[in-house]
């Protein structure tokens, strides 16, 4: 059987994107933004893990029991975060303090145990990395894309070289702290959300209620 | 999207125990072997964290300085705690503060109430650093603190100016405190207002304070108090328990009393 491994890697990434489409893995979108570094790093150990515990949830799934089906992905995602945070602490000292928990937190990010319960129990190995793959590339997009604005507005720099000269040392931007605080990623991906759905209409979702016009308030006894 | 295959079907007890064991071996095999391997490298990045933060603490960190250059004119003594006295019964180096809190020839249980920082076993020996001036003179005394504070122990170290009585400045190298609220006790601008705080009163009694809001000029005894970190209690109680009981009788205190003797005398 071929496996149409264009649609599975690419489809993620505005189709079907987990971040701007599903809404999931939010929390660390917002908490390693404020700078591309730890964007990257997060993006590279999210794209890891989601591809490799796909893979290998994947290769056993006709072995594993329907009733702790859950509990299996969550070991098996969990051992896998744990590598990476391990690798981190090694080789990359001052970016795992600055990930601190985040790195553990990939363990409950939704992008993994959605992609695990979704796709990997019910297709093959290669498919199932490739689907992980390609969520891993539609988080890291989503990242990375915050994290530029974030770094390049929030400190005039990028991965830490100064683009935009700041104020304060004697340049000529003055940079606008709000992009450093956790709301302004959520500001930027609801402008990506807004900016996507324009272009794809098919992700617009159909309203859930009607807003009614405004009546005139009666007054009550 | 392919086509999914045959959904996973239920089994027998046997074979669900016989698949969450198996999982659950090669998981924990991995886990292991990853910490283990790898967990030379990591101590030596700790090190030399520790090192970075004890030049910068002690100010010796000039431009075109490594870490290693500026850590050279540190000297590093071991001190027993009970005493006071410097002994050169270890190498200063070469000691474990993780090791030495096993080991019960180098450390002594605390009971509940004796233990303010929450360590439960005090080493009886641990090391100093010391910064002289160019006429030998002690410029900066660098002491290692450490205590619970929320969810970790926080190692630390407090840097006393030559008075043995001025804070130079407060820096953890280890915790795990939540990023955000007790992860600030590492911002830049919360420690920088250690600086110039006095850590002892007029009795030489450990004294320092985190109180809620900002230490304004009209705060009394405002040199003796120090910002607490908001949204972050019992961090910030961790703290200052912790530098009250390393400074105190129970930490080092008799080594204190012996170095302003010495200085008297001189």
């Amino acid at each position: 059987m071929a496996y149409p491994v264009r649609k599975i890697l690419f489809s993620p990434v505005v189709d079907n994107n987990p971040i701007i489409l599903q809404v999931l893995g939010i929390c660390s979108a917002l908490a390693v933004t404020t700078k591309l570094s730890t964007a990257l790093t997060m993006s590279i150990a999210l794209t890891l893990v989601v591809a490799c515990s796909g893979m290998a949830i994947s290769l056993i799934r006709h072995h594993i029991p329907t009733n702790i089906r859950i509990i299996v992905q969550m070991t098996i995602i969990a051992s896998m975060v744990i590598v990476v945070d391990q690798f981190l602490r090694a080789f990359a000292y001052e970016l795992s303090k600055e990930l601190s928990v985040f790195v553990g937190l990939i363990i409950t990010n939704c992008i993994v145990m959605g992609r695990a319960e979704a796709f990997a129990m019910k297709n093959p190995p290669w498919p199932s990395f490739l689907d992980g793959f390609g969520n891993g590339l539609g988080f890291s997009v989503i990242l990375l894309t915050v994290g530029t604005i974030r770094e390049l507005f929030g400190s005039g720099s990028l991965l830490g070289y100064t683009i935009l000269p700041l104020a304060r040392d004697g340049g000529w931007y003055v940079p606008n702290g709000l992009l450093l605080l956790p709301p302004s990623a959520f500001f930027l991906i609801g402008l990506i959300i807004w900016a996507v759905r324009s272009w794809k209409k098919a992700q617009v979702e159909k309203a859930e209620f009607r807003i009614r016009e405004m009546r005139q308030p009666t007054e009550t006894a | 999207m392919a086509e999914p295959d045959t959904p996973p079907v239920k089994h027998s007890n046997r074979k669900t125990l016989l698949v969450a064991f198996a999982v659950c071996l090669v998981c924990s095999l991995i886990v292991a072997s990853a910490a283990v391997l790898l967990k030379p490298i990591q101590m030596a990045n700790q090190s030399i964290e520790r090192k970075r933060i004890l030049v910068e603490i002690a100010d010796l960190m000039k431009p075109g300085l490594t870490v290693a250059q500026a850590y050279q004119q540190v000297d590093i003594f071991m001190v027993e705690l009970s005493s006071g006295l410097v002994t050169d019964a270890f190498d200063p180096e070469k000691f474990d503060i993780t090791k030495a809190v096993k080991d019960v020839n180098l450390s002594i249980p605390l009971q509940r109430n004796e233990d303010p920082a929450q360590i439960r076993r005090k080493p009886k020996y641990l090391p100093v650093y010391r910064v002289n001036d160019s006429a030998g003179k002690l410029k900066t005394l660098i002491l290692p603190v450490y205590g619970y504070g929320l969810w970790s122990t926080l190692y630390g170290f407090i840097a006393l100016q030559e008075d043995m009585r001025t804070i130079q400045g407060l820096r953890f190298h280890q915790h795990a405190e939540t990023p955000g609220l007790g992860g600030e006790v590492d911002n830049p601008r919360w420690l920088a207002l250690w600086k110039g705080k006095i850590a002892f009163d007029d009795h030489w009694e450990p004294r320092i304070e985190l109180i809620k809001g900002t230490v304004g000029t009209s705060t009394p005894d405002s040199h003796h108090k120090v910002d607490g970190l908001s949204g972050a209690t019992l961090t910030t109680h961790g703290v200052t328990q912790l530098l009250n009981f390393w400074l105190g009788k129970e930490g080092f205190g008799p080594y204190l009393i012996r170095l302003r003797e010495e200085r008297e005398r001189s």
